[in-house]
């Protein structure tokens, strides 16, 4: 796929991870703000997807297999979505320690991404 | 965008039991409507089980769909760990006393499951033609495998109260 955009979801995925981190440990839920920097790296997995699939359309295969690629494509499109609506419903630090997990969850994703797809 | 400034704090120990009716003459808390196992520091184990079902069973159906024959033995084993993980996150979320009781015989189960699959794929590797979840105890999910269920046992004791 595009390294550089494998970098900046996964980079941004820590950032926010660090981020909400940062909120829990001082006892803090999810703000606004945090909300904010969900979309953002939410809106960049999104444009993975679509470039994913862009790539996949235009013959492209990714090295270990498409139903694999796929799978953590949109994996990785839905994560912190879900972890944001989960935090929703838990106004306590630890939604935003589910958002951290969320965010180093999405990193893992898309090292195996960049693996699976082959550089 | 909730108003999330409105929130109220919480060090996470409150709300989580209903108060206990000293006129119960039951004295059981399993009576009564469930309470939460969600909530608090639950929720990060309800996505973190959420999240493991989801890679155990796309990691299984992916497997047994492009070539069963391969590792017939560890694609099942994944399968079966999906279903202790779904069957866990079903509970976490419904709560009360049964869930939580289900929860933690499941909880159990799955932590000899990877302890003995881990062990089975040092020991015999050969029988492993394929990974799963819990080969060499889930080093390649981080050890969260073996870690989860101890963090669940944990916190489903602590919730009875």
């Amino acid at each position: 796929m595009i390294t550089a955009l494998t970098v900046a979801v996964g980079g941004c995925a820590l950032a926010l991870a660090a981020w909400c981190g940062f909120a829990a440990y001082r006892d803090q839920p999810t703000k606004d703000w945090h909300f904010i920097g969900m979309a953002v790296v939410s809106l960049l997995a999104l444009v993975q997807l679509v470039v994913g699939v862009v790539r996949l359309a235009g013959g492209d295969r990714p090295d270990q297999g498409l139903p694999i690629f796929l799978a953590y494509l949109i994996g990785s499109a839905v994560c912190v979505p879900a972890a944001g609506f989960m935090s929703l419903s838990e106004r306590t630090r630890w939604g935003s320690v589910t958002v951290a997990a969320g965010g180093v969850i999405l990193a893992v994703l898309e090292v195996r991404l960049y693996d699976i797809w082959g550089g | 965008m909730p108003d999330s400034t409105t929130a109220a704090r919480s060090d996470g120990e409150r709300g989580r039991t209903e108060p206990t009716d000293p006129t119960d003459p039951t004295g059981r808390t399993g009576t009564k409507p469930g309470f939460s196992l969600g909530q608090g520091p639950g929720r990060l184990l309800v996505w973190l089980y959420g999240v493991f079902t989801v890679a155990a069973a796309s990691r299984s159906i992916v497997q047994m769909i492009m070539d069963f024959g391969r590792a017939p033995l560890a694609y099942v084993l994944s399968a079966v760990a999906a279903a202790v993980y779904a069957f866990i996150t079903y509970s976490l979320v419904r709560g009360g006393e049964g869930a939580r009781r289900a929860a933690l015989v499941c909880c159990a189960a799955e932590l000899a499951g990877v302890l003995v699959v881990g062990t089975w794929t040092l020991v015999a590797p050969s029988a492993f033609p394929d990974a799963t979840v819990w080969s060499d105890y889930g080093m390649g999910y981080l050890f969260i495998p073996v870690i989860l269920p101890v963090t669940a046992m944990i916190w489903l004791r602590r919730a009875k109260r």
